[in-house]
C-alpha cells in the first residue's frame, strides 16, 4: 500500500509539473470547442442537434494529448527498470499510472467539458449530467490509453501510434457518453447509457493492467 | 547469494553467451568484463528479470526470483532514471522510498554522497558526475543485499571513484554482494569474471 502512494504521489507530480499536464489538455479541449462552430458555418442551430456528440469526440482527442508521457519517458530514461524492481508488480504500477493520468488530466477536463458542451449549445440544464457523464468516460479514457501508451512503447513515433492505437478503443465511450446526453436531451432517463458507460469503465479496468504490464515487460526485454 | 547454471541469453538471432555458470557469495565483488557487444548489459539485464534468458537457471539465496527481484536487487544501469523536470530532492526521496528506504537511510545516503548542495536544484542542471551520485544515493539510502551496476563509474572523477569503492566496501563487510560490468578495475577487491570477445 506505501509503495502504491510513493509511486501515485511521483506520478500526480509529474502529469502537473511536465510538458502536456492538464492546462494543455483543457486549453486544447477549449479551443477544439471554439473550432467546431466556425468550421460548422454561421447556423450555430445546426450544430445543437449533435453538440453532445461534438463534445464527447473533442473530450476524447484532448484525452490523448499527454498519453506519451506515461511510460514512454520513464523508458527512455531508464526509470521503469527502476519501478520494475519496486516492491509493486507491473499490473498494479500499470493501474496506478492510469489512475493518477486520470486524476490530473482526466478530471479537468471532465470540469471542462459542461463548459464546452454549453458553447456547442447543449441546454445549461444538463451541465451536471455532462459533468458526471465526462468523469466516468475519462476514467475509462485514461485506463484504455494507458493500455495503448504501454503497447506503443520503444516504438519510433510512439506519440502518433498511440493514437492510431487508442482511438479506436474510445469508440464504446464516445457512443454510450453521447447517448447519454442525447437521450437527456430528448427528455428520456439516460442512466441506462451511463451504466452501459461505466461497464466499459469495469472492463478496461480489468484489462489494461494484465495487458498493459506484459506490454511494458515485452518493451524492456 | 546468486547461482547462475548454463545460462544462454541471445538478443534476436544473435546468441551472446552460452552455458554460463558462476556463483556470487555474500561479501564477494565480481568484475564482469568481456568486449564491447558481448553481452555484459544482456547478463546484467537477464540478472535483473528484464530479460528472458534462453535457456539455464538463475537461483537467488534464500528466496523466488520474483521476490528477490523486488527486494534484494539493486540496478544501476546506464541509465540513472532520473527525470530533468524534477528537483534532485524529489528524485532522491523517490527512488530511494521505492526500493525501500526509510527517513534515516535517505538522511545518511544525503550525507555520505555529499548531496546536500545539489538538492534543491532541478536534475537538468546537475552534471553527468552528480547525477550519478544522486542514483547511486537509492543503494546507500536502501539496504538490497545485492547491487547490479552497470559501467558505474563512467562519467564519475578519481575523487569519487575511491569514495564510492569505500561505500561498496562497506557493502561487502556487511555481507552484500556487487556484480559490475567495467572496463577499468573495480576499487575495491574483486574476482574477474570474463565472458568473451563479442565479435
Amino acid at each position: 500500500m506505501k509503495g502504491l502512494m510513493i509511486l501515485f504521489r511521483r506520478e500526480l507530480a509529474l502529469a502537473w509539473s511536465g510538458g502536456g499536464g492538464p492546462l494543455l489538455a483543457c486549453g486544447f479541449f477549449l479551443c477544439l470547442t471554439a473550432l467546431i462552430p466556425l468550421a460548422a458555418g454561421g447556423d450555430p442551430a445546426g450544430l445543437r442537434p449533435i453538440a453532445g456528440g461534438v463534445a464527447w469526440l473533442a473530450l476524447a482527442l484532448s484525452s490523448i494529448l499527454s498519453l506519451e508521457r506515461l511510460f514512454e519517458r520513464d523508458l527512455e530514461d531508464g526509470a521503469l527498470d527502476l519501478i520494475a524492481l519496486g516492491p509493486v508488480p507491473l499490473e498494479l504500477v500499470v493501474l496506478t499510472k492510469a489512475k493518477a493520468q486520470w486524476l490530473a488530466v482526466g478530471v479537468p477536463l471532465a470540469l471542462t467539458a459542461p463548459v464546452a458542451a454549453i458553447t456547442l449549445g447543449l441546454p445549461p440544464s444538463l451541465a451536471p449530467l455532462v459533468a458526471l457523464s465526462a468523469l466516468i468516460g475519462s476514467l475509462g479514457f485514461a485506463l484504455t490509453g494507458a493500455l495503448g501508451a504501454a503497447l506503443a512503447l520503444g516504438s519510433k513515433r510512439g506519440g502518433l501510434l498511440i493514437a492510431v492505437v487508442v482511438l479506436p478503443l474510445f469508440i464504446p465511450p464516445v457512443v454510450f457518453g453521447a447517448g447519454a446526453l442525447e437521450r437527456a436531451v430528448n427528455g428520456l432517463d439516460p442512466a441506462p447509457a451511463l451504466a452501459f458507460l461505466a461497464a466499459y469503465v469495469l472492463f478496461a479496468a480489468v484489462v489494461t493492467p494484465f495487458a498493459g504490464a506484459a506490454a511494458v515487460r515485452n518493451a524492456q526485454g | 547469494m546468486i547461482t547462475v547454471s548454463a545460462l544462454t541469453v541471445s538478443r534476436g538471432e544473435r546468441v551472446l553467451f552460452r552455458d554460463l555458470s558462476f556463483h556470487i557469495a555474500p561479501g564477494e565483488a565480481v568484475a564482469l568484463t568481456g568486449a564491447n557487444g558481448a553481452g555484459k548489459t544482456s547478463l546484467l539485464r537477464a540478472l535483473a528479470g528484464f530479460i528472458r534468458p534462453d535457456a539455464g537457471i538463475i537461483a537467488f539465496a534464500d528466496s523466488e526470483p520474483a521476490e528477490a527481484r523486488t527486494r534484494h536487487i539493486h540496478w544501476l544501469g546506464h541509465q540513472d532514471g532520473l527525470k530533468t523536470g524534477r528537483r534532485a530532492r524529489d528524485e532522491l526521496t523517490f527512488q530511494s522510498e521505492w526500493a525501500g528506504a526509510d527517513a534515516d537511510g535517505i538522511a545518511a545516503a544525503i550525507d555520505v554522497l555529499a548531496l546536500e548542495p545539489l538538492l534543491d536544484l532541478e536534475v537538468r542542471k546537475l552534471s553527468a558526475g552528480q547525477r550519478r551520485r544522486l542514483a547511486f544515493a537509492r543503494l546507500v539510502a536502501a539496504p538490497r543485499p545485492l547491487w547490479l551496476l552497470d559501467e558505474p563509474f563512467a562519467p564519475l572523477d578519481a575523487r569519487w571513484r575511491a569514495a564510492l569503492g569505500l561505500m561498496m566496501q562497506a557493502h561487502l563487510d556487511k555481507g552484500g554482494a556487487i556484480l559490475a560490468a567495467v572496463h577499468d578495475p573495480l576499487p575495491v577487491t574483486a574476482r574477474p569474471l570474463d565472458i568473451g570477445a563479442g565479435r
